[in-house]
Formats: C-alpha cells, structure tokens, sequence
C-alpha cells in the first residue's frame, strides 16, 4: 500500500521549492519484489537514470525507486541524515547546506536526476575523496529489501556498531545486485571555515613528485588534479591554515566551480568531441606515469586518472594491474567501449561472489550481470 | 541466560578424538608448534573477557602462510571448528576457545613488512601491534589513526576482526576506514586478496564485510593500512562541570559549532575519582563530569578552535576549563582517561565493562537509565564516554567472589544495552560481540535480519568451522533468550518455535 506520510523532518524537505514530496512506497516496492522472486523474473532496480552507462546493460523489468523519497530524519549535532534512496541528491545536499554541513565523498550526479540510491549503488566519489573518505565511508545504515521481499535494517545512525556483518558498506558499489536498498543512514561532515583554489603551471612529473611530498605534510588539501601542465589544488579548513598554505603555494586563483566540472565530468577533456572510450584507472598513491597511449587527467593526486585511449582494454588492464590498480570503461560498450566495464575478479575471489550473490539472491533477480556477467 | 556454547542452542559440533586431530595436524605440519598438553593450552582459555575460560582442544602456531592454509584446509577435512586468536585483548570473548576445536593462533605473525612513505602506507603481518605500526612510521612523519586504549598490546588482525576504534573516531574513522586491502584465506584453505593499495577495488567490498567479522570468514593473513601525517600541532582543554546532563549538552554545542575533535571523551564522577587516585592527572575530583576535547590539525587553526571550544564550553556552564600547557601534560590528561579502565579496577575486585552505542542526543536519559539500574541492583557503575561519536563504556563494579554478584553485573549489563538499543543505537561499538553479547544480539535484531546473516556466513563457511557460535547467535538462541524477556506478556518473535 502507498501511503503519504508525514516526516518528521518535513520542515527542511520541504525547503527547495522544487522537491515533490516526501513518500514512502516500501511496501510496493517489497510486494514487486516478492512477486519477481516468485516468478524469477529479473528486476533492473533505477533510481534517476542518470548513472545507466556506468555497467553492463541489465535485462528485466523496471523497479523504479523514484518514487520513495524525502529525508526521514536529520540532526545536524548528531552529523546524521538519513534519506530514502529514490531522494534526489541535489534535494539532500540542499538540505545539508542549510545548516553549514556537506557530504565529505563529494558524489557525482551525473544529471538533474540523480539520486542518493544511485550514489549508493555506484559508490563513485568526487575529488575530495583521497582526503574526506569514500561514499561507504560515510554509511552508517541501511534499510534493504531482501529476495523475499523483507524490508531489513542494517547499521544505524550512530557512528560506531560493530553488532552483525557489515551489510550496509557491503551494498556501495554493489549495484543494487545484493538487495534493494530503500533508505540510508550517512555521517556528513560541516563545510569548511575556508576554501581556496589555484592553479600552478608544472610538469606531470614535477606535480606528482609534489604531491608526495604533500602527502607526508598536515596540509589542508582537499583536491589536487593535474592536466594539460598545470597542476590544480583546492584548499579547506580553518582560515588561518588555508591563507597560509594558499601564500605559501602561490598560483593563480581557480574558479571553485572547476572541481564541480572535473567531478561532473564538464571539462572539455570528458567532451563528445573525443571519440576515444573514456577509462577511469584507479591506482596507489605515488603511482608514475602509466606508459599507454591517450590522453590523462589525474584527479585525487594521481590515485584516479581519467584516460582517453584506443588502447585493447587488456593493455590498459595489465598496465594498470602492474602497477598495482585496477580500470574502468566508463564509455558503454554500444558507444565503443569495453565488453566487460569493470576488471575482472581473480578466481577464488570471484567463486566467493558467486557464493555470496547465491546466497542473497538465489533467484538471481536482482540486476542480473550488471557488474559481471556470471552473476 | 549463560554464554557459554551450547549445542542445544548454537548446534551440534562435529565429535571429535583428539589424538587423531593431533595426530592428523602433526604429520600434515610437521613444523608447526601444536600444543595439546593442559598445561601448555592453560594460558589460552581466555582472551581478555578472562570471566569466561574454556581450554582448547589444540593450540596452533603457525608461522609460515603454508602452514596456515594446510591447517585450515586439514581442518576443514576433518570438520574441525578453528577459532582464530590475535594478542588475545578482545574484551567480548571473541576468541574464546572451543573444546571440540583449534585455537589457531597468529602471534608469530609479527613483522612490518613494508612501510612505503611515498605511498603513505605499511604492510604488516596480522600479529604486529598497533602501536607499533605507529612507532615505525613515526621517522616518516606519519601515523596509523585508529589508536584503541589497548594499543600498545592489541595485534592489528584482532582490531580488523573487531573493526577497533578509538579515542579518535570521530574525526579519523575506524579500522574500517584505515585499512587499504587485506589478504585472506578460506576456510577450505584458498589465499584471496581483498581491497587494494588504490582507495577502491573491483567488485563487492568484501573487505569492508570481513572487517568486524569476528574471524567468521576467513582468516586474515596480512593487512594493508593507511597512514596519515601526523598532525603539526594537538591541544587539549578538560573542562569541568557540576551537572553530566551540562556535559553531555556541550559535546553537542562543539559540533554545532562546525568542529569536529580529534578526541571528545567524557567521564563522570566515579571515573573521574578512579583515575585521579591511580594516574595523578589533576583531574577535578568534585567535578561531576569532565570533558577531555583534543583539537588537532596546523597550528594556526588548532589556537583558533581552542577560542571556539572555550567559548562554547563557558556558555555551557563549565565551571573550570583547563588547557593543556605542552605535550608532557597533553600525555597526563589522556593518561587519566586511557587508564581509566585499570583505575576502576583498583576500586573494585572487578568490572565488567560496556560498550554501547547511542544518538549523542539520547545522553541524558541513558545515563538517568544507568544510574536507576545501579541503584535498583546495588552496584555501582562509572562512566566513561566517547562522547564525541555517542559509544558509551559503563563500567559495572562487582565482586566476583560473592555468591551471584558475576550474574547480577551481566544482568545489569544486559540492561543497559537494551537500553542503548531502544535509544536507537547498538549493543557494540567497537569491542564486538564475541559470545559476550550474543544474547543482547536478539534484541538488536529480527530474525529475518539474522537469517541474512547467517546466510553471509554460509557464503563463506558452509560448513560453520570458523569460530562458530560467535558474533551472530542462532534463531533458537534468541527464541530461548526472548522467553526469559517478557515484555507486558508478549514473547519477542511469536513467530519462533519455541523448545
């Protein structure tokens, strides 16, 4: 049954003039899915659509958590939020924005539809991720439905719980291929006092050589991509910390919103113009320059570099195997990119996927094959 | 409801003749340490919840990653449970042994492996401590964050099997955050490698789910952690107040202020009284409630949030505020709160302490909760609090050596931490749930939730030989446990066959 239901936080839900209202559609969505898994029928679980590419294309009929959203609670001194999955994400970072707070991961959207369940589902991160931590770094619960249609509660909104398998981390990045995840617990973060970007002209090598250095330093970094012989850095924290660090460092001024186009992938680096499949290579920190042919942008002081090549996906693989990381199609195989988008698992560690995958889903209805094809 | 296993409510374990599992393990590695006098596995009855001990039947010392994969592999042949045992400072039974079973031990695990300045990252076998990741990359100017009390004896396996915390969570994250990759092997006695020097790796996070899994899993044979910089600068003020519900209203005041401690611990009275009588910290033994707030990070914005805070604090009714005047006194005020556990036990021939977690929010009328029970049951209880990420360490006072007194300070204990989960929060935030709190575990979930995990289990153990009975109790258990709790004449999960 659809019910509308009154939130108890519907004073800040209500605050962007845009947002539908807060809903709670748990129970259909559980009824759909009991349903599916009686039927074995494949479920392609969506959120905004905006992330679709990013995967292999999945079979099976809509479950569309769009519908199931608004935030159900936030208290800002407990620094938690806890929001339906189908909320937009603009809607949440809004509300966080109200009271000073953000989210550290600095997620991707992708599109104007993007929402906090696909967040989840992909676990991307933006630049400030090497510094603040990673989308799962921030969840703290979740509230999932099982093959059978069970609506669980895993983890909570307290910062340490230990009690149990951590199944709520265990959902990011799993691309909605364990459960339907309905509802979030996530720790934010206050903004920063201060924030300063600039931009220094300096070699790769040079800026990576740099960037070491940094990393051994309390520096209040909070961003750092280089490309096209610049090397880009934000800087956040107390204002007497970044006006120090921003004379010290020198440069010239950057616009902030350069970071929100690196994340949103605006830059004209990530334009149509360039027909050549778009890689995401994700590497240790103080990783050299990768000898395979294209063109990169390093964000995250070189731990994630974008890469635009014609190179065989296995070479760009073994390149970045070597080196101790692992690569990612970001373009859709229909659009020339790589038949598999993510690496693929050694083998033990693939059986205990499999096992795993078995063990939560044993109909396989959850986005069969979006990740890999065996499960 | 006793903790101990019980076939009847954990499941039957497989009998076995002990000369033939020594026999079998002896020719299979023939240069393995395997103790199986009583007096070589005496020392091995317990970890540090010592009021529960069983010998093991076998205590193994591998020090070779071959011998460990044989081990497992002959154990999984031969259906022998394995428990796997790291320093042994576990507060929650985690590596209580088995009578039918190993207790493999990963002492002899104890080297740095790497530590890669550039990378800013350490390898390490699973037996090196904690502290001593630190102490090797102090040279480099960097640290490993997670700094549990027990840090100068706790092994790194163990705080990724418990996913150890801290006084400095809040700020800095748990094991969970700190740990790049693992590696692992199976019960059926396969290597994997989980996570990876990257900050992300392909497929499930297997890694976050092995982290806090209570050596349910797998085994974890090395560990890839994070370092940080050290910050340049660290202060600390203690501000003292007449009223815990004042203190605990403060915490919540810092974070509305936009800042976020390095360590935020709270203590009240008893504690306080504890501490000052063993450690000499100058800690105000009137004060009802004292906040310890370390600010950490560059210089110039550690003085500008110690403004802040002692702003905050003063509108919040402190009747004293000290600072820290340089590091030697820095290391006093923390020595207080790190001992505080040790100077309880001076009070006392013995404690038993807590770890629940709650909504800051929820202080005031847990703590009221505490004090209700330890007056309804006539022991006392002192308080120790990170109160910065809201995980409580109640500490309840009794005397072993009285008739009963144990069962009354476990009830009590049982107590509070239903208390902390109709609060909205957990049984455990950091110390796990061993065979300690397998009952409170009924109370935290529903059945179908434990089914899930359950079923986790089974991916990675079908035939349940690691540490089995830990961490997740059965279904029966709860049923058994939810008839002892009545609540207005309804039984929890009426759904449940009862026995």
């Amino acid at each position: 049954m659809e019910h509308h239901e009154q939130d108890n936080y519907s004073a800040h839900a209500e605050r962007g003039a845009s947002s539908a209202p807060a809903r709670d559609i748990s129970e259909a969505l559980c009824e759909r899915v009991r349903q599916a898994n009686a039927d074995k029928t494949p479920l392609k679980v969506v959120g905004g659509d905006t992330k679709a590419f990013y995967g292999r294309p999945v079979e099976g009929e809509t479950l569309s958590l769009a519908e199931h959203r608004g935030i159900t609670h936030y208290d800002p001194v407990e620094l938690v939020i806890s929001v339906r999955s189908g909320t937009p994400l603009r809607e949440l970072e809004a509300a966080l924005d109200a009271e000073g707070q953000q989210l550290g991961c600095e997620p991707p959207h992708f599109g104007q539809s993007a929402t906090v369940g696909g967040m989840i589902a992909t676990g991307l991160s933006g630049p400030r991720r090497p510094w603040a931590g990673s989308v799962r770094d921030f969840v703290l619960g979740t509230r999932v439905i099982t093959h059978e249609g069970k609506h669980l509660r895993f983890g909570g909104e307290v910062m340490k719980n230990v009690a149990g398998y951590d199944l709520s981390r265990l959902m990011v990045g799993a691309q909605g291929t364990l459960g339907v995840v309905t509802e979030v617990s996530l720790k934010v973060l206050p903004k920063a006092t201060e924030t300063h970007s600039l931009r220094l002209e300096m070699t790769l090598d040079n800026a990576l050589e740099r960037l070491a250095e940094w990393g051994r330093q309390p520096l209040p970094l909070s961003a750092a991509a280089w490309h096209d012989g610049a090397l880009h850095l934000r800087l956040e924290g107390g204002r007497s910390s970044v006006a120090a660090t921003a004379e010290r460092l020198g440069g010239e001024r950057l616009e902030a919103s350069f970071w929100s186009d690196l994340r949103e992938q605006r830059l004209a680096f990530f334009g149509d113009t360039d027909s050549r499949p778009l890689w995401r290579l994700s590497l240790p920190n103080n990783t050299p320059r990768l000898a395979i042919d294209g063109d990169t942008l390093y964000d995250w002081a070189g731990a994630q570099r974008w890469l635009r090549s014609d190179a065989a996906a296995e070479t760009v693989r073994d390149a970045v195997a070597r080196a101790g990381g692992h690569a990612t199609c970001f373009t859709p195989q229909s659009e020339g990119g790589a038949a598999e988008p993510f690496t693929p698992l050694a083998p033990i560690v693939a059986k205990y996927h499999r096992q795993l995958k078995a063990q939560l889903d044993p109909n396989g209805i959850f986005n069969p094959g979006r990740l890999y094809s065996e499960f | 409801m006793n903790i101990l296993y019980d076939e009847r409510l954990d499941g039957a374990l497989s009998k076995q003749d002990k000369t033939n599992v020594l026999q079998q393990l002896q020719n299979a590695l023939p240069d393995m340490t395997l103790l199986h006098r009583e007096e070589d596995l005496r020392p091995f009855e317990c970890d540090g919840l010592s009021a529960y001990r069983i010998l093991p039947m076998l205590v193994a010392m591998p020090h070779t990653l071959e011998q460990v994969e044989t081990l497992l592999r002959t154990c999984y042949e031969m259906g022998v449970p394995v428990v796997t045992r790291g320093a042994g400072t576990g507060l929650s039974g985690g590596a209580l042994p088995l009578e039918q079973g190993v207790l493999l031990v990963m002492s002899r695990f104890a080297k740095i492996l790497e530590v890669d300045p550039d990378a800013r990252i350490a390898r390490v076998q699973p037996g090196v401590r904690n502290l001593a990741i630190s102490e090797a990359a102090a040279p480099y100017g960097l640290y490993y964050a997670p700094d549990p009390s027990s840090q100068i004896a706790c092994s790194i396996g163990g705080n990724v099997a418990e996913n150890a915390g801290g006084v400095h969570c809040l700020k800095y994250g748990l094991t969970v955050h700190n740990v790049m990759r693992v590696e692992v092997v199976t019960i059926e006695g396969e290597r994997m490698t989980l996570g990876s020097e990257a900050f992300d790796a392909p497929g499930f996070d297997l890694m976050a789910l092995f982290t806090g899994s209570e050596g349910m899993l797998g085994v974890v044979t090395e560990i890839t952690v994070k370092l940080l910089p050290k910050p340049e600068s660290a202060k600390v003020l203690m501000a003292s107040f007449d009223d815990v519900e004042k203190a605990g209203k403060a915490v919540g005041d810092i974070i509305a202020a936009g800042i976020i401690p390095g360590g935020l611990e709270m203590m009240d009275n008893l504690a306080i009284r504890a501490a000052e009588d063993f450690i000499h910290a100058n800690y105000p033994v009137d004060a009802e409630a004292i906040l310890l707030c370390e600010l950490d990070g560059v210089e110039a914005d550690v003085d500008d949030d110690c403004q802040t805070v002692r702003r905050v604090l003063e509108a919040a009714g402190a009747t004293d505020i000290a600072q820290a005047r340089d590091d030697a006194e820095r290391a006093k005020f923390w020595a207080g709160r790190k001992n505080a556990f040790p100077a309880v036990g001076r009070m006392s021939p013995d404690y038993y302490c807590m770890d629940g977690t709650i909504p800051r929010r929820e202080l005031p009328r847990v703590l009221k909760g505490i004090a209700d029970l330890s007056e309804q049951y006539g022991l006392r209880v002192a308080n120790v609090f990170h109160a910065g990420d809201g995980n409580m360490h109640p500490l309840i006072l009794f005397d072993a050596n009285r008739e009963g007194e144990l069962e009354l300070a476990e009830t009590v204990g049982g107590k509070i931490l239903e208390l902390c989960v109709e609060a909205g929060g957990s049984i455990t935030g950091e110390h796990g749930v061993g065979r300690e709190k397998i009952n409170q575990m009924c109370a935290q979930f529903q059945p179908d939730e434990l089914t899930t995990f359950h079923a986790v289990k089974a991916a990675f153990d079908t035939r349940r030989l690691l540490n089995p009975g830990k961490n997740i109790p059965t279904l029966q258990r709860c049923a058994e446990f939810g008839a002892m709790h009545v609540h207005n004449g309804e039984l929890p999960h009426p759904e449940l066959p009862r026995f």
